[in-house]
């Protein structure tokens, strides 16, 4: 059975087995039938015109986590930012893992979706903010909200100062021949208040792996958000990435994605504005070789006046692998004095390396400053005779200038430990040891 | 200590040197000097190994060791070091990370054990007073946002660290005011040994009042068609360089 008709053959069980009568059953009806009728995207769609997923779709996917599948700490640690304290809401094959969470109900709540769902006192959280900002059009997005049920749930209050990051990890233990994995993360940030979240999705083995992660993030006024994404997951696994952004006056939000393995990884991250000041960031590095694939689909929806959008996206690309980088800045006829600004920088290191940037600037109003700057090249020749002169061998020059070339982006880390750990994958993924620290 | 015969090389089929020769003793300064255009730049930068141009004719052998096919990287090791134009800005690596990753490189080359950090920090410190460069200067990132003046000091610094056998710097003075100027020169003459030779390329006079050369030669047209002692460059600084195609058309 091809997995469109698996997931809507599934979707009445997997509303049995939870519960027929929530309120949510109307919005998930609703969202199925989407699907149903858009079905994944092809080729043929504008917005999917650079990322086939005809290859990923032909695995046997389990579509529902069959049972609890236990890891041990010791065996993932390495995947943690084990160097600090962190809240912790992680999952196996899909299922919550309270030995390995570290969750709070404490001044904030970082839990479960699946209890935000269901419990009664979260219910008026759930009818203001839930799927209200994820597109109800977009076919992937209405297919995480027709099964939509578990994930991360965080709620921060006015004015709390979150001290420890989030970490929201996605294992995948490979017992199953191939997974299917639709989490559901909610993120509402009140008034003054400030969270730093870092998001990864994991394989444990080289089992196929499709990942259809929504998330919604609420930034209210003055509210401050840094997320991380770290997408540095094995060959077999896929990931697609849908990411809301709903922000209010003043607020602050950054997301900043680390694309550096997997086999297709697709972000479609989503900044919408609602109220003046508001400043949007997004950044990214991406290094890939072999046959990776990393889509890059980002749109700032600038919809009010004053407020700034910050882009800086860096790709490496060795080998065969493709990247693509699609921008797209909206700018409303009321919007007046937006800043966007847009930077993508692309090196192809391999001669069948590929990389497709498409800048999108829709500017309907007319006093704003929107700019936006595209380079692809290789390593500067100069650059690499110069540090060779000074007696560094090719291989470590050219991670010199790699790391180079990512600074602007690995700079504005705010997480030191995660900061570390970034340049180190980095330095992994370029295969040199430099004996310091970046 | 080097030694140059016979060497032609060209960038794209058009031929830049025609025939140099030159000897450069251990304990000597030899000035190149010459027009814009007459391949001062290209010759440094073939010795220093290059790999835009293409030596198709001679040979250069440091220390009688043909260098004319190693890598770049494979001649600093073995003691070239070149100043450069226009040194390279690399954000994100500060001048201190640079030089520990240049040093130790050149010692794994060798066959030597990585410098160990407190020698490291006291070499540092005793490179820095020598070219009056301030500690917060090291912790920057490499060349980026440095004015003129300080990427050329942080080019002599790094030589400094490096202790090469042959230095070649090549239009150091371009970008000094006469402050820096004196700072850079006395850096060179107080690292100028019995055992190393410097190579100042340079289209102006002003440096050799300061790093004072036992050889002048001129190049023009990719040949070296005049050398004498210090007292040509003078004669250079005063007449330009036309009476000497002159000299040659007659």
């Amino acid at each position: 059975m091809e997995l469109k008709e698996k997931l809507i053959s599934s979707f009445m069980a997997f509303e049995e087995q939870i519960d027929i009568h929530s309120a949510l059953h109307d919005v998930r009806t609703s969202a199925i039938k989407n699907f149903e009728s858009k079905g994944f995207p092809t080729k043929k769609e504008e917005a999917w015109k650079y990322t086939s997923l005809n290859a990923i779709l032909k695995n046997d996917y389990s579509v529902f986590p069959k049972q609890e599948n236990i890891i041990e700490f010791a065996e993932v640690k390495k995947y943690f930012l084990h160097e600090i304290d962190t809240h912790k809401v992680i999952f196996v094959d899909g299922k919550f893992s309270s030995f390995l969470s570290a969750t709070t109900h404490d001044g904030l709540d970082v839990c479960l979706m699946s209890s935000a769902l269901n419990k009664p006192k979260y219910k008026m959280v759930i009818d203001e903010y839930f799927n209200k900002i994820a597109s109800k059009e977009e076919s992937l997005t209405t297919l995480n909200t027709a099964f939509a049920n578990e994930g991360a749930y965080v709620n921060i209050p006015k004015s709390k100062v979150v001290e420890k990051p989030i970490e929201i990890i996605y294992f995948s233990t490979g017992k199953e021949d191939a997974l299917m994995v639709q989490p559901r993360n909610l993120v509402v940030v009140g008034e003054n208040a400030h969270v730093q979240i870092i998001e990864r999705h994991q394989s444990l083995n080289e089992n196929p792996v499709l990942t259809n992660s929504v998330t919604e993030i609420f930034a209210q006024k003055r509210a401050i958000v840094d997320y991380y994404k770290i997408q540095n997951d094995l060959q077999s696994a896929n990931l697609i990435d849908n990411t809301y952004i709903s922000q209010k006056q003043e607020s602050r939000v950054s997301v900043h994605t680390f694309s550096f393995g997997g086999n297709i990884t697709r972000n479609n991250l989503n900044f919408y504005h609602f109220g003046e000041r508001i400043d949007s960031t997004l950044k990214g590095i991406t290094i890939i070789g072999d046959k990776q694939h990393v889509d890059h689909y980002t749109l700032v929806h600038h919809a009010t006046p004053n407020c700034e959008s910050h882009q800086n996206y860096k790709t490496i690309l060795a080998d065969s692998a493709t990247g693509v980088f699609n921008g797209k800045i909206y700018v409303e006829k009321e919007a007046q004095k937006t800043d966007a600004f847009q930077q993508n920088n692309n090196i192809l290191l391999g001669d069948k390396a590929t990389i497709n940037a498409k800048p999108q600037l829709e500017i309907f109003a007319d006093d704003v400053k929107c700019s936006h700057g595209c380079t692809i090249g290789q390593l500067d020749e100069t650059a690499m005779f110069y540090m060779q002169q000074r007696g560094i061998p090719k291989k470590e020059a050219k991670a010199l200038l790699m790391y180079a070339f990512s600074n602007e982006v690995i700079e504005s880390i705010k997480i030191p430990e995660l900061k570390k750990r970034i340049t180190k994958i980095i330095a992994m993924k370029l295969g040199v040891n430099l004996g310091f620290d970046l | 200590m080097l030694s140059i015969k016979n060497l032609h090389a060209s960038v794209e089929d058009k031929e830049i040197l025609k025939g140099i020769n030159l000897e450069v003793k251990a304990g000597e300064v030899h000035a190149i000097m010459g027009p814009n255009g007459a391949g001062k730049s290209t010759l440094s930068s073939i010795i220093a190994g290059n790999e835009n141009y293409e030596v198709t004719e001679g040979e250069i052998l440091l220390e009688g060791e043909d260098i004319s096919e190693l890598a770049p990287e494979e001649r600093a090791h073995k003691g070239v070091f070149l100043s450069f134009q226009y040194p390279v800005e690399i954000p994100g690596v500060s001048v201190t990370n640079f030089m520990k990753t240049a040093i130790n490189e050149s010692r794994k080359a060798n066959g030597k054990e990585e410098m160990p950090a407190n020698e490291m920090l006291k070499l540092i410190r005793e490179k820095s007073e020598l070219l009056e460069i301030d500690r917060k200067f090291l912790s920057r990132s490499l060349n980026e946002g440095f004015s003129g003046g300080e990427k050329k000091r942080n080019e002599i610094f790094q030589m400094a660290m490096l202790e090469p056998k042959l230095a070649i710097l090549d239009e150091t003075d371009s970008g000094l005011d006469i402050d820096a100027l004196r700072i850079v020169a006395n850096g060179v003459n107080k690292l100028k040994s019995e055992n190393n030779a410097v190579l100042v390329i340079t289209h102006y006079q002003r440096l050799l009042d300061y790093i004072i050369p036992d050889f002048v030669h001129v190049l023009m047209d990719g040949k070296i068609v005049k050398s004498g002692g210090k007292e040509l460059a003078l004669e250079l600084e005063e007449r330009g360089y036309d009476w000497i195609k002159q000299e040659q058309e007659a």
